[in-house]
């Protein structure tokens, strides 16, 4: 097996669900050591319940998850968390929490009852405020920043944790796009200097393209197409993921994919020469 | 590191592999809490029908003093005041854990079935070995405490259970809680009408908290109970701070999310029952010390040693007020620290209905 294509996660007949409730069906996946993977599909159809799955927040019904070859579950979690840091999709945190006390929790699976604060733990949480530009935040409380900025706090946070896995479940929730592609640049800062391994649950499909080696599209629990973003997000995927009727063209910035939805306003147009009902 | 890298509002004490963030105001909550606990047993050691100044109380603890006031001091009144100060400590510890992990200032043991539990055990007792059951005094000596440690510990298990769901969830908590916790009232007072007279009174004193007659004997259990659950509590608080950040981002900082938790519920359920058996249930200080610790030592959650020490301070404060407010007539403890506590509890629930769910 080379270097360059170690695989880091693998999920293997992974069934997942909450009781009764399937959620995901038989799913295989390898996540390659190094890479940006974006997972994309509607609301839904499993992503951020496979996510919690490859970062062993959710038991498998079925199946398992395999880090670095080892299933995740017989790992003990502590070691786990040194390998793989998770930000869920809605973090919460107490009132009143300053920036530099949530980075330092990052750093958690590290630390012992008599050791809280070492050196390396605060070198770690100064290098991840560091390059989420927190730093000068540190004494800030959380209710006291804005969306973005709070975004970029949780982010330090796992970056402190120290590991070189990141599952992040859309990191770019209700943040306006300036601020979206700020987050998704760290990624790629991350992915660029540290060599991290990134998988992402993203709503906004350029971006996902954009900002990802790898794209995982999915439909009711099951992976309909997976590869480079050129060869996934093509317009019959569209239509067969998300019933969506778009237009994709070349991105005129990135080259990568760009998704141009039709939409009811402008499908009379597209679709023939017949003039517009004005009663509608 | 070799590089300027320390963290604004986080300095850092390190010696040789041990490490913390110490920070004055968690660090003098404490020790001012422990001034006023000295201050306040101080006092309450002197009163009484044998009045003793503050400096003879003082120098009898430190070993010193006549005869006549180590007798009374160590005697008769100490064992009173160090219940209390246990009691309290142990109340306001088991209110620092459960407000931590439920993640709501209104969850307390109070709250969570234990104190009505215990008052239940604690009446049927005092009906059993009173005139009705024709037991002698015996089982009604030690018996109350252990029926209410074990009525404590059954109704809090109880609410515990009914509440597990995939895990604890700390909202869904509070509400079984307050449910169980009514019924767990009505069956107390249904009992009380049952029981004679004489019986009724006497649980009526258990029922509103008395440090009255406490003597060495009901010290003991309770010193003891808190010397094994007090380092317990420290030692197993550590993943606290995780927790509050919701189960999946605990989880993926390694924490034990269910294990650390039930662990945690299970030594505060023990620390409020043993304070509860002790001295009945003494209101409000496991609600309301943990929220004063924590506005005076400025962090998000309340922190466990001081709000132990200061409940120790604001339960015997609480005694002295009851034996020396209203002359010769002496209150249970427990009706001063609801005066006190009740208007606190209103002022949470409306103030917290106002704030602006984010």
């Amino acid at each position: 097996m080379t270097a360059a294509a170690r695989v880091r996660l693998r999920a293997e007949g992974l069934s997942l669900g909450y009781g009764e409730n399937r959620v995901v069906e038989g799913l295989d996946l390898d996540v390659i050591d190094g890479t940006i993977t974006a997972v994309i599909g509607p609301n839904g159809c499993g992503k951020s319940t496979l996510l919690r799955a490859l970062g062993r927040l959710l038991a498998p019904q079925e199946g398992h998850v395999l880090l670095d070859g080892k299933r995740i579950d017989k790992t003990p979690t502590r070691e786990v968390a040194k390998i793989v840091g998770v930000l869920p999709q809605t973090p919460v945190a107490p009132d009143g929490l300053t920036v530099g006390d949530l980075v330092a929790r990052g750093r958690h699976p590290h630390q012992a009852w008599y050791r809280q604060w070492s050196a390396d733990d605060e070198g770690a949480v100064s290098e991840a405020l560091r390059m989420t530009g927190m730093l000068e935040f540190a004494e800030r409380t959380l209710d006291q920043l804005s969306g973005g900025q709070r975004q970029r706090a949780w982010i330090s946070m796992a970056l402190a944790q120290g590991t070189d896995l990141l599952l992040l479940d859309e990191p770019t929730t209700y943040l306006d796009l300036a601020h979206q592609v700020d987050v998704l640049d760290l990624v790629q800062q991350l992915h660029d200097q540290a060599g991290r391994t990134v998988i992402m649950v993203l709503h906004d499909l350029n971006l996902a393209a954009r900002y990802s080696d790898r794209l995982i599209a999915m439909r009711d629990g099951k992976i309909v197409a997976q590869g480079a973003p050129q060869d996934v997000l093509t317009e019959q995927l569209l239509s067969d993921v998300f019933d969506l009727d778009a237009r994709v063209v070349p991105d005129p910035v990135a080259g990568t994919p760009l998704v141009v939805p039709i939409g009811s306003r402008h499908r009379v147009r597209v679709d023939s020469a017949a003039p517009a009902d004005d009663t509608m | 590191m070799g590089r300027e890298t320390s963290i604004p509002g986080r300095p850092a004490l390190r010696v040789g592999p041990a490490s913390w963030v110490v920070r004055l105001r968690p660090v003098l909550v404490p020790v001012i809490a422990f001034g006023l606990l000295v201050l306040a047993m101080a006092v309450n050691l002197g009163r009484g029908d044998f009045p003793i100044g503050v400096g003879d109380v003082l120098a009898v603890l430190l070993g010193g003093g006549d005869d006549t006031h180590a007798y009374i001091v160590l005697e008769l009144r100490l064992p009173r005041a160090l219940t209390g100060a246990l009691v309290g400590a142990a109340l306001a510890l088991a209110g620092a854990i459960t407000q931590s992990i439920a993640r709501n200032p209104l969850a307390s043991p109070d709250i969570l079935g234990v104190t009505a539990g215990a008052g239940v055990g604690a009446v049927a007792v005092i009906m059993l070995g009173g005139s009705a059951g024709g037991i002698s005094g015996g089982i009604a000596e030690f018996g109350l405490p252990a029926a209410a440690l074990g009525g404590g510990l059954v109704a809090a298990l109880f609410v515990f259970a009914i509440s597990w769901q995939r895990g604890i969830d700390g909202y869904r908590l509070v509400l079984v809680g307050l449910g169980i916790t009514a019924v767990l009232v009505a069956i107390k007072f249904y009992l009380l009408t049952l029981s004679e007279v004489a019986d009724a009174g006497r649980a009526m004193v258990w029922i509103t908290g008395s440090l009255n007659g406490r003597g060495w004997e009901h010290v003991t259990p309770v010193a003891l109970a808190l010397l094994v659950l007090v380092p317990l509590a420290l030692f197993a608080a550590r993943p606290l701070g995780g927790l509050q950040f919701g189960d999946d981002t605990a989880r993926g900082l390694g924490i034990r999310v269910n294990g650390s938790r039930a662990a945690l519920i299970l030594i505060a359920v023990a620390l409020a029952a043993t304070a509860t058996a002790s001295a009945g249930p003494v209101e409000f200080v496991a609600l309301a010390t943990p929220q004063i610790a924590m506005r005076m030592a400025g962090t998000p959650q309340p922190p466990l040693l001081g709000s132990a020490v200061l409940g120790a301070a604001l339960t015997v404060s609480a005694d002295v007020i009851a034996r020396t407010a209203f002359g010769v007539v002496e209150l249970p403890a427990g009706i001063v620290t609801a005066v006190i506590g009740a208007p606190y509890l209103m002022y949470l629930l409306v103030r917290r209905y106002r704030e602006v769910r984010t």
